[in-house]
This record gives C-alpha cells, sequence and structure tokens, in this order.
C-alpha cells in the first residue's frame, strides 16, 4: 500500500498541530492560566496521527488520561479544546472536563479517560453496539503501557474476542507508567503478546513511524471488519516531557530522553522522509504556518472567550 | 519537635513503622523512586530497599488482594492507593475480603491492613481524581475510616491505624499534605486506643461543629474570622469516621444546644447526615435549639474549571454563613 502525497502532507500537518497544541498548553501552564495538571504526548504524535487519519468520522476511539493528539486527530476543534482547559463556555465539555476528560462525540471521540485502562470495557460495549447495528465500522480503543496489568485490560480482550467484536486495541507503548519501566511491569514475552493468549492477532510496531502506523491500522481495519475479529497493535513510542506536570523524571536519564529527541522524533524523521520523496521545503512550512496560526488563534479566541456560567451543577449532574 | 508538614509527618510514621516492624512493608504505584504521586514516600525507597517499598504494577485490586493475603500470613502491609479514587478497583479486596474474613472465620484470621490514599478536591484534578469517598467505607462492618486533618493527628492515627488489627482505610486529603506544624514524633503505640476517639480542638458554648479531614481546616478559618470572634464556637474532629466517636458529639450538643456538620462530601448516606442523625436519635435531641445543619459537597461528579470546582466544594464563607444563620 502506499501512501498518497496528499495523505502524507495529512499526516504531518497533524503531527505538528499536535505537538503545537501541546507547546502552546505548556506555555499557558507556565503562565498560570491552567488549573490543574496535564499529560503531554509530545513525541508521541505519530501514533495518534497515524491511527486516527486511518479512522473514518463514523469509527470510534476511546482515548486516555494523555488524549490531546487522539482528539485532534479524531477532528476536534483547537478552539474549542483549549476552552475546556480553560474553564470556558465553548470547551468540549463546558469546563467539567478539563484536560483528561475531552469527549468530542461529533466527531467519533467517545472521550478520554482518568483511569488507567478504564476505557477498554467501554470500547468493548461500542463495538458490540456496532455489530449490533450492523455497522461497518470498528471501535479504535487507545491505552498506555500501564494499562495492560489491570484486571479490565483482560476481561476486555477476552470478551472482544469470544464475541468477534469489531475493536482495535491500541497500545500506546511509551515505555513507562508513570515513573514504572514497562519492563519491569510487564510479565511475558511482550505486551503483543498478551494479544495472542486471547486469540487476537497482534503486532507490535514503530508508533514514531507515522506511515507505519496509517498503514498497520488501515489493514487492520480492512482485517477485523472482513474477518470479523478484533486485533491488536503494540505501538512503540516516547514521552519526552514528564508524565504530568509534578514530574522530576527520577526514574531514567537524559541521555535516554535525548537519544529519542534526537534520533527517534517522528515529525523530524518524517520531515526527512518527505525530503527524499520530493516534498520541498516550501510545501511543508506553508502547512507549518498555518497550523501556527491555528494555534495562535484559536488560543487567543479561547482567552478572550466567556467562562462557563456556574449553573445548577445539581442538575446537570443528572440526564 | 521538627516542623513538618503532613506528608513529612506520615513520611517519618512510615519510617518509624519500617524500622521497628521487619515484618512491615510498603506497596504501591509509584512510590519508589518517584516517591509516591505526592511525595509521601519520597526517601523510604534508599532506607529501606525494593524489598520493603515495592512499586507495583498499575492494579489495584492486586494491590489490596496482596495486602489481604500478606496480613493473613503475619505481613504487616501498608499499601497506597496513589488517589483514593482509583480504590475502586479494589473494592472486592476491601469490601468482600478485608472487613469480612475475621468475622466469616469465626475469628481464626485477622487482617491488619493500612489502605492509604489521597482524597479529596482542589486541585482541579476533575471527576475522577477528586473524590471523598470515605462514607462508603463507613458502610461495610468490619472496616475502620480514619481521616487527619493536621501534621499531629496525621502521624499519630497513622501509627496507631497500623497496630490495629482490623483493615483500616485512610484518606489523606490532598490539600492538607502541605500544611505544616511542629509534630511530637511519638512512638509506635501498643494498641489503637486513638482510633475511634474524636478531638475537641477549640471549645465553646453557642454552637457545636462537627468535621473532618480537610474541611476543619475551612471551619478553623471560618471561627476565627474577625466576622465571627463573638460567637464561641466548640469544633471537633471526628478523626476517625468508623467508628464514630458520638458521645463526645453528644456531650457537646447537649451543652451549645446546635450542631453544625461540615464535610467536602455530598450529602447523600454521608459521614455528616449519620452524625444528625445519631445525635437526633440520642438524649441530646431535647436540647436541641433548632435543627441541625448539614453544610456539605454538592451533589455533582467534580468539575475540573476552577470556578466551578469552588462551586461544588463548601467554601469558608458558605460555612460562616451557615453559623451566623445558626447563632
Ligand atoms: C486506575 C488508575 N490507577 C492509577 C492511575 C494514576 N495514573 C494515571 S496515568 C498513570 C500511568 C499510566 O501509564 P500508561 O498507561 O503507560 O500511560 P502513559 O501515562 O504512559 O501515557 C497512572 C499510574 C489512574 N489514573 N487510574
Ligand atoms: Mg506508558
Amino acid at each position: 500500500m502506499s501512501v498518497t502525497k496528499d495523505t502524507q502532507l495529512e499526516l504531518h500537518r497533524m503531527m505538528m498541530l499536535i505537538r503545537l497544541f501541546e507547546e502552546a498548553l505548556e506555555e499557558m501552564f507556565s503562565r498560570g492560566l491552567l488549573h490543574g495538571t496535564m499529560h503531554l504526548s509530545i513525541g508521541q504524535e505519530a501514533t495518534a496521527a497515524g491511527a486516527c487519519l486511518a479512522l473514518d468520522k463514523k469509527d470510534l476511539i476511546t482515548s486516555t488520561h494523555r488524549g490531546h493528539g487522539h482528539c485532534l486527530g479524531k477532528g476536534a476543534d483547537p478552539y474549542k479544546m483549549f476552552a475546556e482547559l480553560l474553564g470556558r463556555e465553548d470547551g468540549y465539555c463546558r469546563g467539567r472536563g478539563g484536560s483528561m476528560h475531552i469527549a468530542d462525540l461529533s466527531n467519533g471521540n467517545l472521550g478520554a479517560n482518568g483511569i488507567v485502562a478504564g476505557s477498554l470495557t467501554i470500547s468493548v460495549g461500542a463495538a458490540l453496539s456496532f455489530q449490533l447495528q450492523k455497522k461497518e465500522n470498528i471501535v479504535l480503543c487507545f491505552f498506555g503501557d500501564g494499562a495492560v496489568n489491570e484486571g479490565s485490560f483482560h476481561e476486555a480482550l477476552n470478551l472482544a474476542s469470544l464475541w468477534n467484536l469489531p475493536v482495535l486495541f491500541l497500545c500506546e507503548n511509551n515505555q513507562y507508567g508513570m515513573s514504572m519501566a514497562s519492563e519491569k511491569a510487564v510479565a511475558g514475552e511482550s505486551i503483543a503478546s498478551r494479544g495472542h493468549s486471547y486469540g487476537i492477532e497482534s503486532i507490535q510496531i514503530d508508533g514514531n513511524d507515522v506511515e507505519a502506523v496509517y498503514e498497520s491500522v488501515s489493514t487492520c481495519k480492512d482485517e477485523i471488519l472482513s474477518n470479523n475479529r478484533p486485533k491488536f497493535i503494540e505501538a512503540v513510542t516516547y514521552r519526552y516531557r514528564g508524565h504530568s506536570k509534578s514530574d522530576r523524571n527520577l526514574y531514567r536519564t537524559s541521555e535516554e530522553i535525548n537519544f529519542w529527541k534526537d534520533e527517534k522524533d517522528p515529525i523530524k524523521r518524517y520531515i526527512g522522509k518527505l525530503l527524499e520523496q520530493g516534498i520541498t521545503e516550501v510545501d511543508l512550512k506553508e502547512i507549518d504556518e498555518e497550523v501556527k496560526n491555528t494555534i495562535r488563534t484559536s488560543v487567543k479566541k479561547a482567552l478572550d472567550s466567556p467562562l462557563s456560567p456556574i449553573t445548577n451543577l445539581e442538575e446537570d449532574s443528572y440526564a | 519537635m521538627p516542623e513538618l508538614s503532613v506528608g513529612q509527618a506520615i513520611n517519618n510514621a512510615l519510617s518509624l513503622i519500617l524500622k521497628e516492624y521487619p515484618n512491615a512493608f510498603i506497596a504501591g504505584e509509584d512510590i519508589g523512586i518517584y516517591g509516591g504521586a505526592f511525595g509521601v514516600t519520597d526517601g523510604l525507597l534508599e532506607t529501606f530497599g525494593e524489598e520493603r517499598i515495592k512499586d507495583t504494577p498499575i492494579a489495584e485490586d492486586v494491590i489490596a488482594g496482596l495486602a489481604v493475603g500478606a496480613a493473613m500470613t503475619d505481613s504487616k502491609p501498608i499499601v497506597e492507593m496513589q488517589f483514593s479514587d482509583f480504590i475502586v478497583n479494589a473494592m472486592d479486596p476491601i469490601v468482600n475480603q478485608a472487613a469480612k474474613l475475621h468475622f466469616m472465620y469465626g475469628g481464626a484470621v485477622n487482617v491488619p491492613i493500612v489502605v492509604r490514599g489521597a482524597s479529596g478536591a482542589g486541585t482541579g484534578a476533575a471527576a475522577q481524581h477528586s473524590q471523598s469517598l470515605e462514607s462508603w467505607f463507613c458502610h461495610v462492618p468490619g472496616l475502620k475510616v480514619v481521616t487527619p486533618s493536621n501534621p499531629q493527628n496525621a502521624y499519630d492515627l497513622l501509627l496507631h491505624s497500623f497496630v490495629d488489627p482490623n483493615p483500616v482505610i485512610f484518606m489523606e486529603h490532598k490539600l492538607i499534605y502541605k500544611i505544616k506544624d511542629d509534630v511530637v514524633l511519638n512512638n509506635i503505640p501498643s494498641n489503637s486506643e486513638l482510633l475511634g476517639q474524636a478531638k475537641i480542638l477549640s471549645e465553646g458554648n453557642d454552637i457545636t461543629i462537627v468535621s473532618y479531614s480537610n474541611m476543619v481546616n475551612a471551619v478553623k478559618g471560618a471561627i476565627s474570622s474577625d466576622e465571627l470572634s463573638e460567637i464561641s464556637a466548640e469544633l471537633i474532629d471526628l478523626q476517625t469516621l468508623s467508628p464514630l466517636d458520638m458521645q463526645t458529639i453528644i456531650t457537646s450538643v447537649s451543652k451549645t444546644k446546635k450542631l453544625l456538620v461540615c464535610q467536602e462530601a455530598p450529602a447523600n448516606s454521608s459521614v455528616g447526615s449519620t452524625v444528625i442523625s445519631n445525635v437526633v436519635q440520642s438524649d441530646a435531641f431535647s436540647s436541641l435549639s433548632i435543627a441541625p445543619k448539614l453544610v456539605s459537597g454538592l451533589h455533582s461528579p467534580m468539575p475540573s474549571a476552577k470556578h466551578l470546582e469552588t462551586t461544588v466544594i463548601p467554601q469558608k464563607e458558605d460555612i460562616m454563613q451557615a453559623i451566623k444563620d445558626m447563632v
């Protein structure tokens, strides 16, 4: 399968959008504009961009606490995301969710989740709906390497396999769950091998190679729909920033972080590849400028927008 | 007498326990090199090593379950739920196992575990990282529930929880971790006599105010404000929520004739509603001059935005208003 030039530019654009979105958040945080903490996916953009762009709008995703990239990948409006983090009325959750809980149903994002492995069983339920409703769509369930040790991970995989549900389990293995190295936390051969235990075809891929992610997810989606079987992808990647805003990074070396930044950065690598394939610096510059502009105007608009009004929150708690 | 934050006071208590009890160990997520999400276990790994400071995978069910099994076999586990919200992933080992085994097996086993967790709101951590779930555990016979509010009682209550022969849920409000005060570094007690004892923090005649956890600090702020300087309030810190020290409350209410309870948790089926119900059913009922009142969090999940979060959590001003309304 070859990726068209348009798709290539779109993959680059999406990775840039995610990176600049989160860099803007960091900046706002340091200026004291944001209440609470946040989990940045800087360094992991290829997985979110590659996976989400391989889906249709009607395919669903479930996301994690580190979910800004998934949300943008699925087509969310950065303005409404900034507004959410700033507690504004125009935010996706009207200031009730914040960084860790953005849902964007209109674009097929069932929501980020603050509970590790919290979305795995939800994705199974959504896939069951697709099966019952005879829809030709899949649910892509994002989760981290830390989630694979929770009981609900195992319950979800088992049932998805037994019932032949259209789920693509996508583990973003950034090699740490907070301070815990996945090699110290995950018994057995590999994370992908856990899929095999439940009879689910599973592969491990380079999560920092955006085209590899895009192609794997596209292929998996086709196979899920033609064979009526779930699939499992372990995408190996790396987070540059601390786990959240309070991380002192004592559990890893700066050499390790710098190695990934210098040698494996998904955006840098992809730019190199695109230039080799005849896409010009001018093409890329145009995209980058457009993304910068989007971020700049979205931040400004969000800061100028009204706070979420204090409504009757007890009434809001029920449908 | 060192000045310690609540986090440091708990750290000192843990350190003392590990020194004096070779069969004690700590397990939880990121409690080793990271020092715990709130820094409470900072430095313990260096002193006591990986054998006793056990970093676990993210797996609350097995964290609580291993504590139960270890406690039944002469180990003394203290486990950490990084945010107490995640304790819901560990409900079976805590509620169906730890709480029941002593009774169910006819007294043949004890399950002396301490499950610590960071509770409460105020940090913008939103609905899944801000809850005050303590009353859930008060509802379960067999469990004890403890909520410190300051460095000294955090230190003492943890030691007493540790020596108690029962499973203890120890909820540490996130906003108290940084509160500092002088702490007497008492030795490990021979029994858990402090559990089940409320503490009268200030004596007064006009109104009894019962509170626990971080809300005690909000009440302190309210009653020490200039605006309320004329009012003589008796402030009771429950310290242990199960078993409840009703005697101290009833004696106080009989004197002041007024009862106000302040808590961060929502009111339905809560500690505060139980306190009021017990007072109304007691001899103190006839001495009440007006209906008791409960100031509580709203019946709403915790929103992330700051201005909405402060709407859900009772503020000092809400407590002051309630006092003015009652006195
Ligand atoms: C049930 C539960 N336990 C613990 C946590 C605290 N916590 C949040 S994220 C995290 C690490 C998750 O690691 P991983 O799944 O690898 O995702 P990553 O942060 O690396 O993206 C932890 C321990 C939580 N939110 N939920
Ligand atoms: Mg991870």
